[in-house]
């Protein structure tokens, strides 16, 4: 049964709910697993057999060889792993949020430091 | 009994652990964010507490989803650190304080706290930049009592649920049978959001209203709904339920009143505002 949402989407966010936890698990899975240097390296050695084995679906699959994290986010991605597969390629946060709201590195920083004034 | 001194409220943020190791305290681009720290380091070395309890939120190393508790105390004789995946530096371990953790453990499920208890646990950059911030220098001089908070799969805990575990934390440390120093950490927040095109969210208002109710009025966030404070603060915003629990523990009986030592505002460090503020507990 699915769950309902009575309250009110926050525009341009995904609450990582229930629904979201269940759909993304081996996505999470397997990005927990990257907490560790050997399995990072076996990631990158052959991506495609790694996420066999972690048994990502179709939509996770072309989201991780897209490297695109609404995509992966649609997908149940939760950003607390995915940011441990950002790191596999060195991405901070700033260039993470750059992606996400089109914008270039330098705008998307250039709108943090605006928040401030 | 034990003598609970004050609490310390600070963001925790990967990147101030790679700022630390490579020495960039004074580089124009942290130096606003370090220097609120002095002050706050001249305080605890004069109060100089033993232990500090402290409330954070695990990212992913400690708990998966496979079993993610929503309140999780640690009852370790130490805890160590590990890779979280980006190649930060793994620190020395950690000292417990066993008597305390289970002191707490008793103490809050006695008031129907039913939470999970670890005798072994990882602690990630959010238990420990703050240590690091608070005492660079040398072995960490304190032992602590790590407090985990649910932020990653909701439903989180209520802001007023978590105001009143941490309420229960300070019952249990004003009861400890002890004669050390406690101190609070909050380790969290404040506005910020990591995921979505709303990724980059900060709520200076917010932010700025929250710290100074935590002096005057600290069940202010109570009012709000976990969604509510998604909503202002942002998806990681809400590690503010934090600093909530943190300034909770101060309340119980009588000399509930405090005194702010030292704050500091920031924005932004990575996607971050980052804020600080001590208070100390006056009798």
């Amino acid at each position: 049964m699915a769950s309902n949402h009575p309250l009110p989407a926050i525009a341009g966010t995904t609450l990582f709910d229930g629904e979201q936890a269940k759909k993304g698990y081996a996505l999470n899975k397997m990005c927990f697993s990257f907490n560790s240097a050997d399995n990072r390296a076996e990631f990158q050695q052959d991506e495609e057999a790694y996420m066999r084995k972690y048994r990502l679906t179709e939509p996770q699959a072309a989201a991780i060889r897209a490297r695109n994290v609404l995509q992966l986010i649609a997908a149940g991605g939760n950003a607390y792993y995915l940011a441990k597969f950002a790191g596999i390629f060195g991405l901070d946060m700033q260039d993470i949020g750059a992606q996400q709201t089109g914008l270039t590195k330098d705008e998307f920083k250039a709108r943090l430091v605006a928040a401030g004034k | 009994m034990a003598k609970l001194i004050g609490c310390i409220g600070t963001s925790h943020i990967p990147a101030i652990g790679g700022a630390i190791h490579k020495g960039l305290q004074q580089d124009p681009y942290w130096k606003p964010f370090f220097d609120g720290f002095p002050p706050i380091r001249e305080w605890l070395g004069k109060v100089k507490p033993d232990v500090v309890v402290i409330f954070y939120n695990d990212h992913g190393l400690n708990f998966f989803l496979d079993k993610m508790p929503t309140f999780a105390v640690g009852a370790a004789p130490q805890y160590n650190t590990a890779d979280e995946g980006w190649g930060i530096p793994v620190l020395p371990p950690f000292k417990g304080e066993l008597d305390l953790s289970w002191q707490i453990i008793n103490t809050l499920v006695e008031k129907e706290f039913d939470i999970v208890t670890c005798q072994e646990m990882l602690v990630d950059h959010a238990c420990t930049l703050p240590l690091k911030l608070f005492w660079p220098e040398g072995e960490c001089p304190v032992t602590v009592v790590p407090i985990c908070i649910n932020t990653v799969q909701f439903p989180l805990p209520k802001a007023s649920r978590v105001y009143a575990m941490g309420k229960a934390v300070g019952e249990a440390i004003a009861a400890w049978d002890s004669d050390k120093t406690v101190a609070v950490i909050g380790s969290g927040g404040l506005s910020h959001q990591l995921d979505g095109e709303r990724a980059g969210h900060i709520n200076k208002a917010f932010d700025l209203q929250f710290m100074e109710s935590l002096l005057s009025n600290p069940e202010w966030a109570t009012q709000f709904s976990i969604h509510e404070l998604v909503e202002k603060t942002g998806t990681q915003g809400v590690e503010l339920l934090m600093w909530l629990a943190m300034r909770a523990a101060l309340t119980p009986g009588k000399g509930s009143g405090v005194r702010k030592v030292h704050s500091n505002y920031h924005i932004p460090i990575s996607n971050t505002a980052t804020g600080l503020l001590a208070l100390e507990k006056v009798d």
